[in-house]
């Protein structure tokens, strides 16, 4: 009864586990604040080189956004208790997820092999780009492995009550990425 | 997880709360109990004695490097016993001294005071002062535990291998920290340093999480924010500046070993290093300072709110009087905070920053001493016409305050960009960090195991031992750091291995002896002091009433030796603010009565 009640008193409230995400994100955002005042100061030294920014990222953008939408489908198709398509959406914004990823190396490896930025010796907007669209990349693959784990849960979860705060917490943390990148993008386009 | 809040709420129902002794009615596992545990008391006993542990190996590389210190030239056969070929013949190698440097700032500054000061306190204080069972995540915070421990494991295993741990200081400045070329401490041991510290972050930031939410989200009805405990005040605080600064160290770290391992000149340029030339250019050392420093200032307050806010509590549990100006503690707190932020750049004055961004940045540091002196002052109008027991936890708390004050007058020295010039990397810059920051805290870490002790252990710590320890340590820590601001303003730098090829820093040799001596004894009263620690836990005179301090807030309301959910039944209630001391001709009222209708407005 008393588990009830706490359930109760909480759930006026907003759900610990996604303040903790809204606290995360915070995190995460000063980190690239961290990186991306860092290309700044470094921008305006001695030695710095520009990129073309490979055409590839275009499509990833448009890979994630759109993953983004399927995510908040799977969202909404959890809440109206479809289980079959909330297992569909998930899986596409898996696939979508996916595709990022591998866009992104392969705009990693354009930019290695064809604008031949490596790393040794002089480092500009290139390098900064292999670091931090690398972390992101890192942030992107952490949500899809979070949401595999989710997709495995829809077959063989037995859960009691049936509660969509993972599911938000996971659509909330995806959209973020989204939207970091699409911040990632626009600072190296207007900067770099 | 949301089910792991609430672990086994019937088990803790059942009885015999005062003579369990750690095993009987919960039916765990001796791993789930004490090893994996998601019970935040035992998370926080698991930090302590990690941090405890750090605590001994950090020291004793400070006496080791003192001895040096003090002793130039001198051989001591016991330390090539020990050490081997790094101290070979008795004398400390240059390359190990300044290993020991390092790693003794390291340790201390990370993992002790900040894993081992608010990671014990927060995970130990925050469900039990706000009325919550556990943590908003339990998970989040075994593994922020591990996390630290896989840390410390790096970071001790760092210490072993051929070439030794890390030497470029703590702060890790490159080229020194990025070129394996450029020493010894260089090459495996800064790698090693990093990833330690990467993981270390993490650590931090699941803590931090997990502070913050449960703070915000778990408070038992009736617990408004102004009805918060100082000590959860201080912890949020101080995590919400590990959560926003944490993060820009770990991009200034990753950027490093970019640069150590994969040839990019982030922080490099125009190095010739033993007639090597270097292809890195444009490169900007700064830019690392500027990223280092902005987690480094904050780290500074990250240190020192968790033992403010222990202070503040102790001192009006045992003044027997409310503390003074409760908003304003907070409102100073808050100021504290932002300003953590917005003051970096002092540590940078010397290295050609613009002169006029110093001056405001001189402007901002000189304002801290603004909510610090309003915090000195509330503690001693607490302390004012107060029927004080000096119990050891207060004595230390007192003695906090004392070394803040002192500590934090010469902080108005260095933060003048003028005069800082001529006092920056001298010993003036160590003895004013130790005493405000380092010791001081430790004081406050000090205050708070002997006044929580009853709580962690249901036992008292020896008290005439404690009381050794304080006087001891409190003697000791002026003898040793008072004289380094004269040695500072005549001028020696610090980090130095050996001063004496300047004759005019010769007439403070005797005054170096002196230290180092004073430096054995305290650090040997530390050791009886975690004697006195593990005794206590298996043979310290038990406590007897649930409430031994006659303290207002909720950890006293729970079982002498609470289990895992805290309270055996509902939570209680909180009806008034944690520091109704001597009101209304009573001792204290407890934050869980309700407040009369004839009582009087605190």
């Amino acid at each position: 009864m008393e588990i009830s009640a706490t359930v109760e008193n909480q759930r006026k409230k907003i759900h610990p586990h996604k303040y903790t995400l809204w606290v995360a994100i915070g995190s995460i955002l000063m980190m690239f604040a961290g990186l991306t005042s860092a290309f700044i100061v470094k921008s305006n030294l001695v030695g710095w080189r520009d990129v073309k920014m490979p055409q590839i990222f275009w499509f990833s953008t448009v890979a994630i956004i759109l993953s983004s939408v399927t995510m908040h489908m799977a969202l909404r198709s959890f809440r109206n208790r479809e289980r079959l398509k909330y297992r569909q959406f998930i899986a596409i914004t898996v696939a979508l997820g996916i595709a990022f990823v591998v866009m992104q190396l392969a705009g990693f490896s354009e930019l290695w092999n064809q604008q031949h930025v490596t790393l040794k010796g002089v480092t500009g907007a290139g390098q900064f780009l292999y670091v931090i669209f690398g972390l992101h990349g890192l942030h992107v693959l952490g949500g899809i492995i979070a949401l595999i784990v989710m997709f495995i849960r829809a077959f063989f979860g037995k859960s009691k009550n049936y509660s969509s705060v993972p599911v938000e917490v996971a659509a909330t943390y995806w959209h973020f990425v989204d939207l970091l990148w699409i911040y990632l993008l626009v600072f190296f386009i207007v900067i770099g | 997880m949301s089910e792991a809040l609430h672990i086994h709420p019937e088990s803790t129902v059942v009885g015999h709360h005062d003579d369990h002794n750690g095993h009987g009615h919960h039916h765990q596992s001796f791993v789930s109990k004490y090893v994996f545990s998601m019970d935040h008391k035992t998370i926080g006993k698991q930090f302590l004695i990690t941090g405890i542990v750090w605590a001994v190996i950090g020291g004793l590389f400070s006496v080791l490097f003192r001895l040096q210190l003090g002793f130039p030239g001198q051989e001591f056969p016991i330390l090539e016993t020990f050490f081997g070929e790094r101290a070979a013949g008795g004398l400390i190698k240059p390359e190990f001294y300044y290993s020991l440097v390092t790693m003794h700032g390291t340790v201390l500054v990370f993992f002790v005071l900040t894993a081992g000061l608010s990671g014990t306190f927060a995970n130990f204080l925050i469900p039990l002062q706000i009325g919550a069972r556990d943590m908003a995540s339990p998970f989040l915070n075994m593994l922020s535990y591990w996390f630290f421990f896989l840390a410390s494991v790096i970071m001790l295993s760092s210490l072993f291998v051929q070439t030794g741990p890390a030497s470029g200081g703590w702060t890790m400045y490159p080229p020194l920290s990025a070129l394996g070329q450029a020493g010894d401490g260089s090459k495996i041991g800064t790698d090693l340093w990093l990833i330690s510290m990467a993981l270390f972050i993490v650590s931090s930031l699941l803590g931090g999480l997990n502070y913050i939410s449960t703070i915000l989200n778990m408070r038992t009805k009736g617990m408004s924010m102004t009805r918060l405990p100082l000590p959860i005040w201080a912890l949020f605080f101080t995590a919400v500046l590990g959560v926003l600064s944490f993060p820009v160290l770990l991009s200034g770290a990753i950027l490093l070993l970019f640069d150590r391992n994969l040839g990019t000149s982030f922080f490099l340029s125009d190095i010739v290093i033993n007639g090597e030339v270097l292809p890195n250019e444009g490169g900007s050392a700064i830019l690392y300072q500027h990223l280092f420093w902005f987690l480094g200032h904050p780290e500074v307050y990250i240190i020192l709110l968790p033992a403010m806010g222990m202070v503040s509590e102790i001192m009006s549990v045992n003044s027997r009087k409310p503390i003074f100006g409760y908003m304003a503690m907070l409102g100073s707190m808050f100021a504290i905070a932002i300003l953590a932020f917005l003051v970096w750049a002092h540590h940078m004055f010397v290295t050609g920053l613009n002169p006029f961004l110093g001056s405001v940045f001189v402007l901002l540091t000189l304002l801290i001493a603004v909510p610090s002196a309003i915090k000195v002052f509330n503690w001693l109008t607490t302390l004012w016409r107060g029927n004080i027991r000096f119990t050891v936890g207060m004595l230390f708390a007192i003695g906090f305050v004392s070394l803040f004050i002192s500590g934090g007058l010469t902080g108005i020295f260095l933060g003048n960009s003028t005069i800082d010039i001529h006092l920056h990397d001298t010993m003036f810059v160590v003895a004013h960090f130790h005493i405000v920051m380092g010791v001081a805290s430790m004081f406050g870490m000090f205050a708070g195991i002997y006044h929580w002790f009853p709580k962690m252990y249901g036992r008292y710590m020896n008290a005439t031992l404690g009381y050794i320890h304080f006087w001891v340590t409190i003697i000791g820590a002026y003898l040793i750091f008072w004289p380094m601001h004269y040695q500072g303003l005549a001028g020696i730098p610090r980090r130095y291995l050996d001063k004496s090829g300047w004759h005019s820093f010769n007439q403070f040799g005797d005054l170096d002896k002196m230290i180092t001596v004073v430096t054995i004894v305290v650090f040997a009263v530390q050791l009886m002091f975690i004697f006195n620690f593990f005794y206590s836990i298996f043979k310290g005179r038990k406590v007897t009433s649930s409430n031994p301090w006659g303290a207002t807030t909720l950890e006293w309301t729970t079982p002498i030796n609470p289990g895992h959910g805290n309270w055996p039944g509902e939570i209680p209630e909180v009806h008034r603010w944690p520091y109704d001391y001597g009101k209304d001709g009573r001792e204290y009222i407890p934050q869980t009565e309700p407040v009369g209708s004839n009582e009087s407005k605190h």
